[in-house]
């Protein structure tokens, strides 16, 4: 079972508006504080989701409420509704783990393990067992740094440790090491707030390769590249989800007035 | 530029405020200095007093002064009946070999009773013991001569290693007729000091030239493995659970505020305890390394939880998140990353919890560890002491040779305390990783 062939939906869909993650009247409490409330927001199928907003806005609560990982937070509470083709992922039932294994995750820090470029990316398939054998294990992980964009700068260093890379490729092995775990939903927090121009450039053309296999939702700061690589732009203002809409209409033409003074930089 | 230097020099009186301020400064700093290299100085003056001192008083005790003599193994004395039996082999007279021995190497002519109760005084009463267990382990001997080095008893030891003045009036313990002979062998080369051999096999004993450490050695061992096997385990098992599952709540808290508590417990109180569970309540055995085991986990429990929980907390975060965003669960995530990136402070404040239990006394003078026993234990049910324990015994002891024998115990303690703290150093910099 290779990466490439273990996608839950087709990749070629030609409704693009097919919603992959739906919110409903999410909210978010950290103790008595409401970071999040009542969210409305449809994730599409096979397109990058921007989610953009000042700092402390909820856009990264919101991004990881996605996956639960907001689970791990003491004294944080979600409410609402959030359905994972049609399923909800807050069901009692559900283990989060399986989840995470669906709504795989990149950092706003690179964070590959102090193991070696292999290990890292074989760690997921190992403890989900997607690998019968080293030889599909293998194949999973050089798939997995080939769509990356990785493979051609570590084919020869596969059991150096992924800590030795620089930060863009580091950002890069941790994308390999979510997508080799052939997620469908991959959530991005900030991925290029740690690196430099060009490493972020490079980023961002993965971001638009692996749209194709992928759903994604990306958390970011830069307005630049929310234009850059998404497809459709949420704004968060103060716990409410202020707008969103075509990545085009967001940035040229707002309807709230809210987003039309932070898209011109007028507060943020 | 000169603009803003002149600008600077119109305004005099701020630079000359700093430049005043600066020397105090400067000033206070060197003070500082001077104070920490002088707190540095004083620790290592008294160190140095301190191991000078043990090591002066108690390198002596690893030599014992022997007579060497050709101890005929007569059959008439060992064994008349000449069955070979072990009873009899066992409780005959083995001192008796060497009196005649010594006599015969003085050259003395059928010595009447006074001169053999004279000769008694340089004879050990532990050649008995020797000498048995020679004939014990090889009865083909009975019958033969053998070159034997035998432990000169403690006042001749110490005559020879010159703690003891010759003259009877300065506390010498010989008249002039032993004095003699003892000049007599050491002439021949009969009596030497030579490596002491009984120091590390033979227990503890009444006479203080076979008074050795092995069974405080052995008691040691079997304390600290039932102390490893039980505390480490249970200690990291108890940090991991609270570091990485327990939810934050009131009773965590009651529970982390009480290990801290006992780590500040003194030991003794541990020694009550274990005296009145251990022994009372479950009625183990006194004196046993198994409860000496126990009653140090008790010790040592609390610095293994505290270590082990600040190495898991300085485990970054972001490890944590990134195996659980790729859905490793809770217990794969800690096993198969955060323990190990623990591990090497987890060892280190492991070893120094086990480095504090083998240098424990008192809680386990509460459990009888203290009584004075010859054997050698051979399980950790049976009644032992250990090398601290050993220490207070000899010091407490009041013939020099006992005192001589305590420090030698400790410079064997130190040592095993310097090898465990440098495995703890080795350890800590084999498995380090950077993140």
């Amino acid at each position: 079972m290779s990466v490439t062939q273990e996608q839950a939906f087709s990749p070629a869909n030609p409704d693009s508006a097919a919603i992959k993650v739906a919110a409903h009247d999410v909210s978010v409490f950290y103790g008595e504080k409401r970071a999040l409330d009542g969210i409305d927001l449809d994730i599409r199928v096979n397109e990058v989701t921007a989610l953009i907003g000042p700092s402390g806005c909820g856009k990264s609560t919101f991004l990881r409420s996605l996956n639960r990982m907001n689970d791990l937070i003491e004294g944080c509470r979600v409410t609402g509704n959030i359905t994972l083709d049609g399923q909800d992922i807050y069901d009692v039932e559900l283990d989060p783990v399986q989840l995470r294994a669906r709504v795989g995750m990149v950092f706003q820090k690179p964070n590959p393990f102090p193991k070696s470029i292999f290990d890292n990316v074989a760690y997921g398939p190992r403890i989900h067992g997607l690998a019968e054998g080293g030889d599909a294990l293998e194949e999973i992980v050089v798939g997995s740094l080939e769509r990356a964009g990785l493979w051609s700068e570590v084919k020869d260093r596969l059991k150096e440790p992924g800590t030795g890379l620089s930060g863009g490729q580091q950002q890069r092995l941790c994308i390999a090491r979510a997508i080799a775990v052939a997620p469908e939903v991959i959530l991005m927090d900030e991925p290029c707030s740690a690196l430099d121009p060009i490493a972020t450039a490079r980023i961002e053309e993965l971001i638009d390769e692996l749209r194709q296999n992928f759903t994604i939702v990306i958390v970011t700061h830069s307005m630049q590249q929310a234009a850059r690589v998404s497809q459709r732009t949420a704004f968060f203002h103060l716990g409410d989800l202020v707008e969103i809409g075509g990545t085009e209409q967001i940035f040229t033409n707002p309807k709230q007035k809210l987003t039309q003074g932070y898209i011109t930089g007028r507060f943020g | 530029m000169s603009e803003l230097t002149n600008a600077m020099a119109s305004s005099p009186s701020i630079e000359a405020k700093v430049e005043a301020k600066l020397a105090r400064r400067r000033a206070a700093e060197r003070r500082f200095r001077a104070a920490g290299f002088g707190a540095i100085a004083i620790a290592i003056g008294f160190l140095i007093v301190l191991l000078g001192s043990i090591i002066a008083k108690g390198y002596p005790a690893f030599v014992q002064t022997e007579i060497r003599m050709p101890i005929y193994f007569s059959p008439e004395i060992i064994d008349p009946s000449g069955q070979r039996e072990p009873s009899a082999l066992a409780s005959a007279d083995y001192g008796q070999l060497a009196r005649q021995a010594l006599i015969g190497q003085l050259g003395l002519q059928d010595p009447d009773r006074g001169t053999r109760r004279q000769l008694s005084a340089l004879l050990s009463q532990g050649n008995d013991v020797v000498l048995r267990k020679m004939v014990l382990d090889d009865p083909a001997l009975i019958g033969t001569t053998q070159e034997v080095w035998l432990p000169a008893p403690a006042a001749l030891d110490q005559l020879i290693k010159g703690h003891m003045a010759r003259e009877a009036d300065k506390g010498g313990q010989f008249n002039e007729r032993q004095l003699g002979w003892i000049d007599q062998l050491s002439a021949q080369g009969l009596l030497q000091k030579r490596f002491n051999q009984w120091l590390f096999s033979n227990g503890d004993s009444r006479q203080p030239e076979l008074a050795g450490l092995k069974g405080a050695i052995v008691g040691s061992f079997f304390s600290l493995l039932v102390t490893l096997v039980l505390s480490f385990p249970l200690g990291v098992a108890t940090a991991v659970y609270l570091e990485e599952f327990a939810p934050k709540n009131r009773w965590t808290d009651l529970i982390e505020v009480n290990i801290n508590n006992l780590a500040a417990v003194p030991s003794i109180v541990f020694g009550l305890l274990a005296l009145a569970i251990f022994l009372n309540v479950f009625g183990l055995p006194r004196s046993a390394p198994l409860v000496g085991g126990l009653t140090l986990t008790l010790v040592s429990l609390p610095t293994i939880i505290i270590a082990a929980r600040a190495s898991l907390k300085a485990v970054p975060p972001w490890i944590r998140e990134a195996a659980l965003g790729l859905g490793a669960s809770r217990l794969q995530m800690v096993t198969h990353h955060v323990l190990p990136l623990a591990m090497p402070g987890i060892l280190t404040g492991s070893i120094i919890g086990m480095a504090r239990a083998l240098g424990e006394s008192a809680p386990l003078l509460m459990i009888g560890m203290v009584a004075f026993i010859v054997d050698v234990p051979a399980t950790p049910m049976d009644p032992a002491t250990v090398l601290p324990v050993q220490v207070y015994l000899w010091n407490a002891s009041p013939e020099r040779a006992f005192v001589e024998k305590a420090s030698a115990a400790i410079i064997v303690l130190l040592v095993f305390l310097i090898v465990m703290n440098a495995a703890a150093i080795y350890l800590r910099k084999k498995f380090e990783r950077r993140w």
